[in-house]
């Protein structure tokens, strides 16, 4: 589904990525952990189609087509979902007239009638209801004023009304308190399907207690240093990310 | 000939007519201020943004005889607003109000006159107190030039403790069919105690000719009464629109200016709160593609204490236009405890686009609560952002943050039919 190969990229002149290997295939669930400084935010960051950032080498591929030659909304048509880490507020815009709006024009990119306000109602109130949000808060200004949580549960349910074939998660899990936590991964969850795949990127690992991912991924100085399952998120945790720096530097040194 | 030549013989046509009841003094005195003033020109400190002369080089008529034949009923409904079905329709035709035109839906809530006829009857004492009150406040010849041609002028008055139940929409037409026209229509509101009422303002240029609109309303708010007021320009043509609310009782005003279009367009808005604790509410929303050029210039006088003002403009700039916000607030020594606001917010969508954004406040007393700050800036490229990664395009996803943008300025627009229109209107405008 998604296959990045020898990803360099970087901004203003500094190199961030050094060569990401990666794919992922339909149904699983990736995770990315690693240290401030790692890479992280720029790997989402390029996925997502931020043009401040540039790729000096590699490809990307999702679903047979090259990533880096689709503009953002394409990549949404495609079937890309980003949660962000910071989700921007917009004042004066409902978040149902925004999502209403993104649901029809993925449709539209896909060569689908626009959704009637029936059905959008319903899944609307299906995704309310799975996510634990209500009726007050999609009627306010998008993300205006809502706290940390209701953002990001926010992102969650936007999610869930896409029903996007990847979704990557930036940092999803930063800031929420543990009931927040459960929502999210609840939303998530549900969404795991045998044709779906999902990346969390993450610094910590207790969102990973509830998503449990298939292959776990530590992204070190710009490259992926080490792979394994859900028990290298556990380890990662116990030890520290510097148990990962010194076998970087062993391996260096030998 | 100059325009001032041309202006004096068109001037002596109109005197040598009636004196209407005293306002030929009026026009006379008017005519010889305007005289002085002439057209203000970059140098004249409240036009530094917005060069009008050129307007003049036209040969205009502007003592046009009787006109409302010039318009067909088929003329008259490009021009309508919708909702005209429960208004009450007032129509000035280059300048003059149009009787056979309107639809002033006799109802005794509120009385609908010629301006000389209200200057002799019961109505003088607040003819002669209040007409020309703007004159004090816009020293300029613009202002004057309208004054000294007053003919065919309109007078309202809303009946004490009458809430009236229709709008009233004000249709100014500028028709350039015949000639080129310098229409100037005036009128006179006076809301009586306890009165409220609704009045909604547009400007309309028929025809291939040159027109342009110098349009005054005063209006007058007496104790406990209500005004909203919204002014919608949408038209090419050029124009000067004066609106001037002068509170004399403890009450309340809202006004909403919408400039979608206009080649140049310069708003007057003056705020007189002659009365303690009163409120008004001043919003405008400016949203300029091409060549255009709006002006939106307000004066918010605290000549009493204990009042509150709000002023908040939002301009979006497009191509080369340009964009003029100056926002006046005086308050004067006795008006202690004055609350006074503003905002002026502004997006340049190109790079060309200009804002001239100006806060001037004058404050006399030492006990008030006043603020002001203004903004000018690009569309949020991080919103443009977010828009665009859910899989909005492009143009949708600016037009979705724009009108997001100017939808905190609509939702003042009290009469929901007119701001469905406005809201409509901008949709098509944000057509990129």
């Amino acid at each position: 589904m998604l296959s990045i190969k020898n990803l360099h990229a970087g901004i203003d002149e500094m190199k961030i990525l050094k060569g990401i290997n990666l794919a992922i295939n339909p149904g699983e669930v990736h995770a990315i952990m690693g240290p401030n400084g790692s890479g992280k935010s720029t790997l989402a960051s390029v996925l997502a189609g931020r043009e401040q950032y540039e790729v000096t080498e590699g490809t990307v591929e999702f679903l047979g087509k090259n990533l880096l030659d689709l503009s953002r909304e394409e990549r949404a048509g495609e079937g890309l979902f980003m949660a962000f880490q910071y989700p921007v507020e917009i004042p004066g815009l409902s978040t149902t007239n925004f999502v209403k709006t993104a649901i029809n024009e993925v449709r539209k990119y896909r060569g689908e009638e626009p959704l009637d306000a029936v059905s959008f109602l319903k899944l609307m109130k299906e995704k309310m209801a799975l996510m634990n949000i209500d009726q007050s808060l999609l009627s306010r200004s998008l993300n205006e004023g809502f706290s940390g949580g209701e953002k990001k549960r926010n992102e969650i349910f936007q999610m869930a009304m896409l029903q996007p074939k990847l979704a990557i998660l930036d940092e999803t899990d930063s800031g929420l308190d543990i009931d927040a936590i459960r929502i999210v991964a609840n939303g998530v969850n549900k969404l795991r399907s045998k044709d779906k795949a999902v990346l969390v990127v993450t610094h910590y690992q207790r969102l990973l207690d509830y998503v449990i991912p298939d292959f776990v991924h530590v992204l070190y100085n710009g490259r992926i240093v080490k792979s394994g399952n859900k028990e290298l998120a556990l380890e990662l945790e116990e030890k520290g990310y510097d148990f990962i720096k010194n076998e970087v530097m062993a391996k260096q040194e030998a | 000939m100059n325009y001032l030549e041309q202006f004096k013989q068109q001037f002596d046509r109109i005197q040598a007519g009636s004196n209407d009841n005293g306002l030929g003094t009026i026009r006379q005195n008017a005519f010889n201020a305007f005289s002085k003033m002439g057209i203000p020109t970059v140098k004249h400190e409240e036009w530094k943004y917005t060069r009008i002369s050129s307007v003049f080089n036209t040969q205009y008529e502007l003592s046009p005889e009787q006109t409302g034949d010039l318009l067909s009923s088929e003329d008259l409904a490009q021009v309508r607003l919708p909702g005209h079905e429960q208004a009450i329709e007032l129509v000035f035709v280059n300048g003059v109000f149009s009787f056979s035109l309107s639809n002033t839906r006799s109802s005794g809530q509120l009385e609908i006159m010629p301006l000389e006829t209200a200057a002799a009857n019961e109505y003088k004492d607040i003819v002669h107190k209040h007409f020309g009150h703007s004159g004090s406040y816009l020293k300029d010849g613009i202002n004057a030039l309208n004054t000294a041609f007053v003919r065919g002028a309109l007078f309202i008055h809303i009946n004490e403790r009458q809430i009236v139940q229709h709008p009233v929409y004000v249709y100014n037409i500028t028709d350039t069919r015949k000639e080129n026209v310098l229409a100037q229509p005036r009128s006179l509101v006076h809301l009586a105690e306890k009165a409220q009422v609704t009045i909604v303002e547009t400007f309309t240029t028929i025809g291939q000719g040159e027109g342009f609109t110098n349009q005054v309303m005063e209006i007058v708010v007496e104790k406990d009464a209500r005004l909203e007021y919204y002014k919608i320009q949408q038209d090419a043509g050029s124009q000067v629109s004066t609106t001037h609310i002068r509170h004399i009782g403890k009450s309340y005003s809202n006004t909403v200016t919408i400039s979608l279009d206009g080649g140049i367009v310069r708003n007057n808005l003056n705020i007189v709160l002659d009365a303690d604790y009163c409120e008004s509410h001043l919003y405008g929303l400016y949203f300029q593609k091409g060549q255009n050029h709006v002006d939106n210039h307000t004066v918010v006088d605290n000549v009493k204490p204990n009042c509150f003002s709000n002023q908040f403009y939002k301009g979006i700039i497009d191509d080369n236009a340009t964009g003029v916000f100056n926002g006046k607030i005086f308050v004067r020594p006795q008006a202690q405890k004055t609350n006074a606001y503003q905002s002026n917010k502004n997006i340049l969508l190109s790079g060309s686009a200009t804002v001239n954004t100006k806060p001037q406040l004058e404050i006399f007393a030492d006990d008030v609560k006043c603020s002001h700050g203004c903004t000018v800036g690009r569309l949020d490229e991080e919103g443009l952002f977010y828009l665009r990664s859910r899989g909005i395009t492009e143009k949708n996803a600016k037009s979705l943050l724009l009108h997001a943008f100017a939808g905190d300025i609509l939702e003042n627009i009290q009469l929901k039919i007119i701001r469905d229109y406005v809201d409509q209107q901008i949709t098509q405008r944000l057509d990129f």
